[in-house]
């Protein structure tokens, strides 16, 4: 149904757009003004998210929408609109209110580059597209704003496009996001072509609120693997699902996340770790009617099919272990927390896998407070450290950088899922007990609680070599605390990360009722008894072995091995390799499509080249001749006629002798001869 | 051989001495009053045959006389006016010397 | 009649004849003057009193003086008028024109068979050729008119001309 504030949705996205183009129009030292416009575009966004919510909340299962027509193909219409309902007011007031905080962190980060002003407007360009992302009502509308966030983010990935390595990281961010968007793209067509809209909620005539769902697996399956029969619905869910992969880092499209860590830190904490790569779980929530249709019918006759909700799972479970695994192994403060952040969208996608969108979003908000917060903790460190960013090299830095330590700290209990206090812990129990709950297989559960025990591990590993013991460099011994503009925005967002979770514990579930519109029992605080105390065990082995490792016995210089890579070196050296994804692709895909280019680049130039050369020496032939015959053939003729006519001019005047004489004895004679023919020669 | 053919003749021989005198003497004006004598010829055919043609009544042949007496001398006029200038250009009235018109 | 045609036939010949033959100028068109007014007698014979008189006022009186103008203007130095001979190639081929033309005319007058008609002079009063010329013939006699003082102007503008050669023919 239409309302009428939804018709105004669209301000969320236009007012950072406004700013964008603010931004673009201003010049190189225009700071003030492209800072401004961009914190101003977005707090303006924040508070119409904020009006959105309380809006939202009134009526938690309607789902209010405001649709208008695009363009008209003949009969076909293309619509897009605007929707409000309790999934997207929560992420708009998480997007705004998160990236209100990075921006002014920014302000201070990016004070001495000179490309500040353009950084704004690249900013505000992401934040546009993402709250156009969320507030979308048209899976059309949704996928243009995917693009727009896709481009914002390689703009921002190679903001320092100088250095090689940032070109290069933002290339492949782009392309390996686009492998994903194609399978998109096909989805969304195949959708468009099953059901004849795009649009989610249309009064009862959408995909959502209409009978459209049913409809596709009423036709027979499209395919068959294996003796499983594929669901059209199904196949049209994984393809949605391949965008997910992609823009939200999960295996096998993972590998880019890592090297996107080449742009400025504010960049990761708002792109890759609290919104961008979050889109993927948006969509997948979204979409979530579509993609557990399958489950709910038997449409394929009794044969055992594949359910695209099993797929995501496998794959969330996978991604979620990958990702703590590789951690464990890395020396950048910003590639531990990258491959962090792939492990945790691991989790949310395992938890949209075994039936819990909800849990999926809950720990999305969570995470995207404390992921924000310890990647602008990161920025901090590295700010202050005179941009080292080796955990080698650093270290003692807990005396120099009190305020950036304590909010790391709380970051840090928060992802690892210290009980009861940190938000983190909540939103992952409500991962676990939803995976403990599903019927298919045990097996993203135990790989959830493997990541568990990693992710404490590896975050001790990170507080302990960064903050403890002393110094291991001039730039860590010589690092001081950052400006309020930089440690302000921490302390809020750990102010979040502690209090977010509280809206979701067991006793009082209020987020997770919002956000399906229905009610959820109010249990006890202690609900899922064994499985909660499994967990805190487990935490606790993870912080006291990273503890034992790392932060009791400091390392002692930059040059030391690491304990594990003395104990299995090998193992080590793979992981921090990160299990050699890259080389693999480059090794299968990259060569195949080497060859291709160069299969294609030979096509070009001997192929159609030789036809083009062939037609080009046609016509090379046929000038030559054409300007034979006009040079002999018409040029000459041109010329004897002109001769002619001149030797006959020339004979004419020779007559001229211009004497009267002359001219008048030609008279008389003429006159004579005249006369004889006329009067004996005619014919007398 | 009746009176008109005498007139005839007449003019005719009239008309061709002065034809020859055109043709023969180099000096502008005697080319003119060549010119001249002929068409005095023409006149004298004129009278000859409003004469001793038919319909003598008609003055026509006189009228038309008059007026190419008139005519005849406005040519003569305008003619020597030429030669004058023709001389003053090349100090001699040879016509011989006049061809500046040749192509 | 004959007699008087015949006679005035070979006046008016001669004297023209004589006249283009003449060496000098002078002679020549005094000859020609006498030749005119032998045609204007010939007008008189046949009857054309007024045109006779025409002739001989205006050819004899007006154009006569113009030719000795133009001869004395356009003479050497010491005034002398004598004119160079043709060459004789010139002159046999102008005789040869000349005879050609007028024996085409002679021959074909001889051979057309002309009516012969009465020896009675028509009358033509000189109030009727006053009427003819103010009624039927008046649109020529204007332009005669004009025609004459068109004349008149032009060889003014092309005898005097301009004060020195240099603005002569363009």
């Amino acid at each position: 149904m239409n309302d009428g504030f939804t018709a105004h949705l669209w301000l969320i996205p236009a007012l950072p757009l406004a700013a964008a183009a603010i931004g673009a129009l201003t010049p190189r030292n225009g700071r003030l003004v492209a800072a401004g416009a961009a914190i101003a575009g977005i707090l303006g966004s924040l508070a119409v998210s904020i009006a959105s919510l309380v809006i939202a909340l009134r009526a938690p299962g309607a789902h209010l929408h405001s649709n208008f027509t695009w363009f008209d193909l003949g009969a076909a219409q293309v619509r897009l609109g605007w929707l409000l309902d309790p999934l997207t007011a929560f992420m708009a007031v998480m997007v705004t209110f998160v990236g209100m905080l990075i921006f002014v962190f920014s302000v201070g980060y990016m004070k001495e580059d000179r490309n500040f002003a353009r950084f704004f407007c690249f900013l505000s360009l992401f934040a546009a597209a993402m709250l156009g992302l969320l507030v979308a009502n048209s899976l059309l509308l949704l996928f243009v704003c995917w693009e727009g966030v896709g481009l914002a983010s390689y703009l921002l990935i190679g903001f320092w496009f100088e250095r090689p390595e940032a070109a290069a990281a933002a290339k492949k961010a782009f392309i390996t996001t686009r492998i994903g968007d194609l399978g998109f793209l096909l989805g969304m067509v195949w959708l468009y072509n099953s059901t004849g809209t795009l649009l989610f909620y249309d009064g009862g005539h959408g995909l959502f609120d209409g009978g459209q769902l049913v409809l596709l697996n009423a036709h027979p399956v499209a395919a068959t693997f294996f003796g499983l029969a594929l669901p059209v619905s199904a196949a049209i869910s994984l393809l949605l699902f391949c965008g997910a992969v992609g823009k939200s880092g999960q295996f096998p499209l993972h590998v880019w996340l890592p090297d996107a860590m080449e742009g400025p830190t504010p960049v990761s904490a708002l792109i890759h770790a609290a919104t961008m790569v979050a889109a993927g779980v948006f969509l997948v929530a979204r979409v979530y009617p579509l993609m557990s249709i399958d489950q709910l019918l038997t449409g394929s006759g009794g044969h055992p099919s594949i359910h695209a909700l099993s797929v995501v799972a496998a794959v969330g479970a996978i991604t979620a272990l990958l990702g703590a695994v590789i951690a464990v192994a890395q020396n950048d403060i910003k590639r531990i927390l990258a491959f962090s952040t792939i492990s945790q969208l691991g989790y949310m996608m395992l938890a949209l896998g075994v039936g819990s969108w909800v849990a999926a979003i809950f720990h999305l908000l969570t995470h995207a407070f404390f992921k924000a917060l310890l990647f602008l903790g990161a920025g901090s460190v590295i700010a202050s450290a005179h941009h080292e960013q080796d955990i080698r090299r650093l270290g003692g830095l807990a005396p120099r950088l009190r305020v950036t330590f304590a909010t790391f700290a709380i970051g840090m209990m928060a992802l690892s899922g210290v009980p009861f206090l940190f938000s983190g812990f909540w939103s992952k129990e409500a991962i676990l007990h939803a995976a403990a709950a599903w019927s298919v297989s045990r097996l993203p559960l135990y790989a959830g609680l493997a990541a568990v025990v990693l992710t404490a591990f590896y975050m001790t590993r990170l507080i302990g070599e960064v903050f403890l013991g002393s110094p291991r460099s001039e730039s860590a011994s010589h690092a001081h605390e950052s400006p309020a503009v930089m440690t302000v925005p921490l302390a809020l967002l750990s102010l979040g990360a502690i209090g977010i979770g509280f809206l979701g514990t067991p006793a009082w579930p209020w987020l997770q009722s919002e956000l399906s519109g229905a009610p959820m029992e109010r249990q006890s605080l202690l609900e899922g008894g064994a499985l909660m105390m499994l967990s805190i065990f487990l935490v606790a082995i993870g912080l006291g072995a990273g503890w034992a490792l790392y932060a009791r016995r400091a390392r002692a210089n930059a040059g030391a091995p690491d304990p594990i890579e003395e104990r299995m070196p090998r193992l080590f050296a793979f992981l921090a390799a990160r299990l050699k994804f890259d080389e693999f692709y480059a090794a299968t895909f990259g060569r195949l499509f080497d060859a291709l280019a160069s299969l294609a680049a030979g096509l070009d130039r001997r192929v159609w080249g030789g036809c083009v050369d062939f037609v080009a020496g046609f016509g090379n032939f046929t000038g030559l001749i054409n300007r034979e015959a006009d040079e002999s053939g018409l040029n000459a003729g041109f010329d004897s006629a002109s001769e002619g006519l001149r030797s006959t001019g020339r004979a004419y005047s020779s007559r001229q002798t211009g004497e009267a004489h002359g001219y008048l004895k030609a008279l008389a004679v003429a006159f004579v001869v005249l006369a004889f023919l006329a009067i004996w020669g005619g014919g007398q | 051989m009746n009176t008109l053919q005498l007139c005839l003749i007449l003019s005719g021989l009239v008309f061709g001495i002065g034809l020859a005198a055109a043709l023969a003497r180099s000096s502008a004006i005697l080319v003119l009053l060549g010119v001249e004598l002929m068409l005095n010829a023409a006149n004298l055919n004129f009278i000859a045959f409003w004469r001793f043609g038919p319909a003598p009544e008609a003055g026509t042949g006189v009228l038309f006389v008059l007026f190419a007496i008139a005519v005849a001398a406005a040519e003569a006029a305008v003619g020597l006016a030429l030669v004058i200038a023709l001389y003053r250009h090349q100090k001699s009235i040879r016509l011989q010397e006049a061809t500046r018109l040749k192509g | 009649m004959n007699a008087t045609l015949v006679f005035l036939g070979i006046f008016i010949l001669a004297t023209a004849g004589t006249a283009l033959s003449l060496h000098n100028i002078v002679r020549s068109v005094l000859l020609l003057v006498l030749s005119w007014f032998g045609i204007a007698a010939f007008y008189l014979w046949a009857g054309a009193e007024f045109a006779a008189f025409a002739q001989a006022l205006v050819y004899g009186g007006a154009v006569s003086m113009v030719v000795l103008f133009a001869v004395l203007l356009t003479g050497r130095g010491h005034g002398d008028a004598a004119i160079a001979p043709p060459p004789p190639g010139r002159l046999v081929a102008a005789l040869l024109a000349g005879g050609a033309v007028a024996g085409l005319i002679a021959a074909t007058v001889i051979r057309t068979p002309f009516a012969s008609v009465s020896d009675d002079a028509p009358s033509l009063p000189v109030r009727r050729l006053g009427a003819l010329l103010m009624g039927p013939h008046a649109a020529a006699l204007l332009v005669t008119g004009v025609l004459l003082t068109a004349a008149l102007l032009g060889a003014v503008v092309i005898a005097a001309g301009a004060r020195d050669d240099k603005k002569g023919p363009p």
